[in-house]
This record gives structure tokens, sequence and C-alpha cells, in this order.
């Protein structure tokens, strides 16, 4: 598809349908609604609309079919693909109206909410209540719609899971304008093939999520972190299956370097307590009582110390958890700080990391590129910032793919993925397109003209 | 070098919890912690007894269960715990407690600095450590936010004012009292967990306070009677602004000028 501008009666109809203060044209379109969170691709949108319901939505889409109008969807764009770029121009339909939790249901241990719902509204309303949702992405100003659609993963992920694991239904609408309802609040579902999970992760290509039905658990009582300075990155990494083994899974599990927590420190303008060791892992313990999370947190400190941790360091108050948990937050935005970056996010089983990341080593000499990563030690995620320092657009664009390309082979080598959690988007399709078996893209391609055979929803992404 | 340094076990959380019929604390079923202004305290005492040498010592007074909080203090690098326990000690003010204290440090060996955290998240008096130093008659510094250097028989100090930051040397022996600015804490380790698990905290109870006066201890010796405490209102009004970043800017002026701060 081409890219598609809108023609002023095209803008009339759609003003008609969300009303005209819920339109932006021309130069009232702000910049950001053409690029997204990591800014490399830009592309401006013919129109933003802003809908105020499903049936909004519907009546958008039936137009669009209708005049074969490339329609982008976004949240709070804080992806890191492309994901939210309108590649084609077209529409730009803005989420951020249908910003309502419609219920939390207490008897199903389920919430319904609308998917412009900032997840850190959301999370610190579910756990007023003594309930957890369990994934917790990094970003969290993101919208739930928005993780649903990359199913975003985060760092709870080695124990709880990713967003996929507790979304049990979604009401959608069709590229037609349909509105159908997938899954539901049934624990179980054997019910045909599961549309919801392909929806689940599309990015935007195959539907509109308009609702997002998910499950909800019991918020655990109480947690502790342990800071554990390593000799080496691999001494840490290494680590980690050794504790996952021990049966006291954390439920989170992070890895970072020294300099990135410099970059992290400098950014904060705060001293993190402790930053003499090359590497760290960062393990969160969640539990009901103190003396659950000791005997956990006992065992593990142990495993580190024979693995040859300098240290174990235990923060066990709400005031040292968020001297380390604040600067873990803030690792994406330091680095962005620092100078521009791209990134990858390949996740390996989680046994293959340490070769993984050893391997990112190499390539930094290889391509005489910086690069720094940190990410999800337990569940074998590992983003990979890639840094420009002061090549010039050429040099910079050609040695990054090269990187790229190596960094994508060698984590198909060891049995992984391109991306993680942060999603295909624009930025990674080429890769996936060469790294999918011809019959499996074959599949994909025809599930997307199942959904969309216009072709009209995020024209451009994942495949 | 000795350092002394005065720590206190509080109720965890942030937010003080106050019984509404009787105005008291409520300190059963919370958990326990280490006073947050104390980590600095401590902090400030191993890392000048990692420049100089010496020797860290942490005193506290509470009921048993606060020995947790000088094992705490062994883990964050103090040398040996002291945990003046007694049913006497009890229902001590800031005066008492200050009296307490300042006995028990005259019966440790000779101190250089005696370092406290600037006050306590539960009573918020500030009281006790300038105490101290009036008992003991040596200089002290409130509020400090950064520890310059110590050497040549005194220690220079930057301390908030309220105003200002005031530089100042201070000839030792000397009481310090340390805002949340001085330096950012280590955490407890499990190492030093691990090799203080068989090192006994040393316990005093009044017959180790000898010679002292016990009618200046706990509730007897407390001229201060709490009347009532309940926490501060908090006005909970504000606005939300809404718009593109001029109309906010914009909106954002117009208040401050109405608020007369323009």
């Amino acid at each position: 598809m081409d890219f598609r501008e809108l023609t002023p009666v095209e803008i009339e109809r759609l003003a008609a349908i969300v009303g005209p203060e819920h339109v932006l044209t021309g130069d009232h379109i702000p910049d950001d609604y053409s690029r997204d969170e990591l800014g490399d691709l830009r592309r401006r949108p013919s129109v933003v609309v802003e809908p105020g319901s499903a049936a909004e939505i519907s009546r958008i889409m039936a137009f669009a079919s209708e005049h074969v109008i490339p329609v982008t969807v976004r949240g709070s764009g804080t992806g890191l693909c492309g994901g939210c770029v309108p590649e084609r121009g077209g529409i730009l339909l803005l989420t951020t109206r249908l910003n309502r939790i419609l219920e939390i249901d207490t008897d199903n241990l389920t919430a319904t909410v609308e998917p412009g719902v900032i997840l850190l509204d959301f999370q610190e309303e579910v756990e007023r209540l003594g309930l957890l949702y369990a994934p917790d992405p990094g970003e969290r100003s993101a919208t739930i719609g928005g993780n649903v659609s990359t199913n975003a993963g985060g760092m709870r992920a080695v124990k709880y899971g990713v967003t996929r694991d507790h979304v049990l239904g979604l009401e959608v609408v069709l590229p037609t304008g349909e509105i159908v309802r997938l899954g539901g609040k049934t624990v179980k579902n054997s019910s045909g093939y599961s549309l919801l999970h392909l929806v689940i992760g599309s990015e935007g290509t195959l539907g509109i999520i308009t609702k997002i039905i998910v499950k909800l658990l019991p918020r655990p009582q109480r947690t502790v972190t342990l800071l554990v300075p390593f000799p080496s990155l691999s001494r840490a990494i290494g680590t980690v299956p050794k504790m996952i083994k021990s049966r006291y899974i954390p439920q989170s599990m992070e890895f970072m370097e020294r300099e990135v927590m410099l970059h992290a420190e400098e950014y904060l303008g705060k001293a993190f307590p402790h930053t003499s060791a090359p590497a760290y892992l960062l393990l969160r313990f969640d539990g009901e009582t103190r003396e659950d999370l000791k005997q956990a947190y006992d065992r593990v400190a142990q495993i580190c110390l024979e693995e040859g941790a300098e240290d174990v360091l235990i923060a066990d108050t709400v005031d040292r958890q968020a001297s380390l948990w604040d600067a873990r937050a803030v690792l994406l935005e330091a680095l962005k700080a620092s100078g521009e970056m791209d990134e990858a996010d390949v996740v390996v089983p989680p046994r293959a990391i340490a070769a993984f990341v050893d391997y990112t080593k190499e390539l930094e000499g290889r391509f005489g590129l910086r690069i720094r990563s940190f990410g999800h030690a337990g569940d074998g995620n590992v983003h990979v910032y890639i840094m420009r320092g002061d090549l010039d657009e050429t040099t910079w664009k050609r040695r990054k793919d090269e990187l790229l390309r190596a960094l994508y082979a060698k984590g198909r080598e060891l049995g992984g993925q391109i991306s993680g959690e942060h999603g295909i988007g624009a930025a990674k399709r080429q890769y996936l397109i060469e790294a999918l078996e011809p019959p499996v893209l074959e599949l994909q391609r025809r599930i997307k003209a199942a959904f969309d055979p216009l072709h009209i929803l995020n024209p451009g992404k994942v495949i | 070098m000795h350092f002394v340094v005065c720590i206190k076990q509080v109720p965890e959380g942030t937010e003080v919890d106050i019984d509404p019929e009787t105005g008291v604390l409520r300190r059963e079923g919370a958990d326990a912690k280490l006073n947050v202004y104390d980590t600095h305290a401590l902090e400030a005492a191993v890392r000048l007894k990692e420049e100089l040498g010496g020797t860290v010592t942490a005193v506290s007074m509470g009921p048993p269960q606060a020995e947790a909080v000088l094992r705490e203090a062994l883990m964050l690098g103090a040398d040996s715990g002291y945990l003046l326990s007694d049913r006497v000690f009890a229902g001590a003010d800031t005066l008492a407690t200050s009296y307490t204290l300042a006995e028990a440090i005259r019966r440790l060996p000779p101190f250089d600095v005696i370092f406290c955290g600037m006050q306590t998240t539960d009573g918020d008096t500030a009281q006790v450590g300038p105490g101290i130093a009036e008992l003991l008659n040596i200089p002290h510094v409130s509020y400090v936010t950064r520890i310059r250097e110590m050497r040549a028989g005194a220690i220079a100090v930057d301390a908030d004012t309220g105003y200002g930051i005031q530089t100042l040397r201070v000839k030792l022996p000397c009481l310090v009292t340390v805002t949340r600015a001085a330096n950012q804490p280590r955490l407890p380790s499990y190492r030093l967990k691990q090799r203080t698990k068989d090192q006994p905290v040393t316990v005093w109870t009044s017959r180790h306070l000898a010679g002292a006066d016990r009618s200046r201890f706990g509730l007897r010796g407390s001229p201060t009677q709490v009347e009532r405490i309940f926490p501060p209102d908090r006005p909970t009004t504000r606005q939300m602004l809404a718009g593109t970043p001029d109309e906010l800017s914009a909106g954002l002026i117009d208040r401050l000028r109405e608020w007369r701060f323009l």
C-alpha cells in the first residue's frame, strides 16, 4: 500500500463519527505522533482521531475499509520498534480516551479495562485492593492495550510469565468494523482456534483492541531484594541457572553492568548503594512472611557466594528496595541520555544467556561499536543497546546493521527469538522475515490476510 | 579512632500509624526496622573507620527485640553492639533517653565522634542527639549534610541551617547528627551477617549503669507528657491541567500568578 493522504471530505466524515474536537490535521498534529520512544522511524499521519468508544472505532474501520485507508493504532507511544508509527500515513487512531477501568471482579479475580488505561494507574488500583496484575513491563507509562499488542514481558516474567499469560479475553474491532469478543472470564478454554492469542502480540495488524479482560492474583505481602556484586558479567549470569534449579525462584532477576549503573547514577543524580563491582544481579523475592523470604534468599545467597559473588547485599525495607529499583527503572532513559543508540531485544533459552552476552562482548571489538546490555537474567531476555558514539550516519547504519545480523544469527543458533518483549514493529521486520522458516512466514501472511484482506491495519509492520 | 553510633528501632512504613482513640503510636503488629536516618549515621561512621582505622560501636535503647537493629548494624560494618534494655528505661521522653544513652556512652571506651541520625521517623523530635552532647558536655553539630574530613583532632562538616549551608570544624570529641543528604548508605551484607551471627550483642540494664541517677531513667525521669499525637492534615486539593504543551505552560503560569508566586 502506498502512502495515503486523506481528502478534506474524508476528514469531515471522520469528524462526524468522533466529533470535530477529536480530530487533528496538518500542523495541529504534534510531532510526537510521528514517532515512538526510540524515535528512529518518523512518519506523520494524515489525520489523528481520538475515538471515545468501540462503536466509534467500528464506524471508523467500516469507513476506512470502504475507502482503503491505512489505520495505525497508538497508545502512549512508548514502543521501541516503530510499531505505532503510521508508515503509510492515513489515520492514526489514539486509544487515549478509552482509559477506564471498567470492572475489578474480586470473585473471579479478573479486571476488565479499556486499552488506553495506563499500566501504572492500573497496577496501583489493583494493588490497593490487595491484588496483583503480574506482568510488569519496565515502561509503566505504557497503555495496557500497548502491552497486549506487543505481548510485553517485563521483570516478573521469570516467575509469573508475560502479558499473554494474563489475558483472558478481548473485545476487538475487525478491519471491516465488526466488533467481536474473544475468550472471556473463564480460567479454561478449549473451544476452537485461539484467535485471542493471535491478536495478543499482533501489534495492531489484525484488529483494534477495545476491551481487555485480565487475570489477577492475590498480592504477595512482602518483597525483599538482593543486590549481588560479581567480579564479571559472565560469572553473574552463569549463576542464574543454578538459582532457578534451587526451587526458590525470585520474582525478578535482572542483570546490570557497572558502566550502565554509573549512567543511571548520573541520570538520577543519586548515588547507588554499591558501584565498585563490574557486574550485578538484582533479585527480588516475594512471599507472605519474613521467614519465607529469609529462607528463600538465604539459599540463593549461598549459591551466589559459592559461584564467586563478592557479597550479597540485602535490601529489606521499602527505602532500600527503592534505592535499587529506582535506578533499574531509569537504565534505558539514562542510556538514551548518553547518546544515540539502537536496540535489540533478543531472547534465548535461560541456559544460553551467558553465551549470548559473552558474544555481544566479542561483537563490540569486531565492529568497533560500544554495546551496553542489561536485562532479564532469569528469562533469557537481553536488551542490547548499540551506541552510535561519534560515527557518521553511513558508517553507523552499516556497522549497526551488520552487528544486528550477527546478533540475531547467534540468537537463533542458541535457540532464541528476535524479540522477547518489545515486538517487531517496523524496525525488526526485515530480520524477522529472514529468520522465519518459509512455510511459517507464509502461514503468518495468510493469517494477516484472513483478518485484514485489504491490508489497512498498520501496514508495513511485523511481517 | 572510636566512633559511637546511636540507633533506634522504629515501626516500618512511611505513614505513622496512630490510634485515634488513645493518640498513642501503634507499634504492635507493625514491622520494625532501623530508623532510616540512623543508616546514614552508621554509614558516616563506617566510612571514617574505613579511611582512618578504628572501631564503630552501635548503641540502642529499647525492648529486647531491638537487638535486631544492632544485628543489622553489625551487617553494616559496626564492630560491636550495645542494647540498653530494662523496664526502668521504659516510657522515656527525649530527655530521659538522652540521659540513659549518655550514661552508657560514658562507660564505653573513650570516643572521638558520636553519630546520630538527625531524628527518628517515629518521634521526629531531633532532640536526642543534641541532648546526649549537652549531657556529655561536648560540642555538637546538627543536620549535617556532608562530612568533609577528619584530621588533627577535629572534624569538618557541612550543616544545613535551614537558611544555608554552614561549614564547621569541630574539635573532638564531639557529636554529629546527619541528614539523609550526608551519604548513600550501604546495604546490609550477607557475608557480615554470617560472620557476626555468633557474636553477642551486649545487653546493659540499669545495673550496668551503676552510679547513674536512677530517678532520671524512663517514665520517672521524663518531664514531658504527650498530650495527643495526630497526623498532620494533608491538603489533597489538586488540579490537573490538560492540553498541548503550550496550553499547559500558559495554564501553569496563570496559576502561579493567581497564587502570587509570580
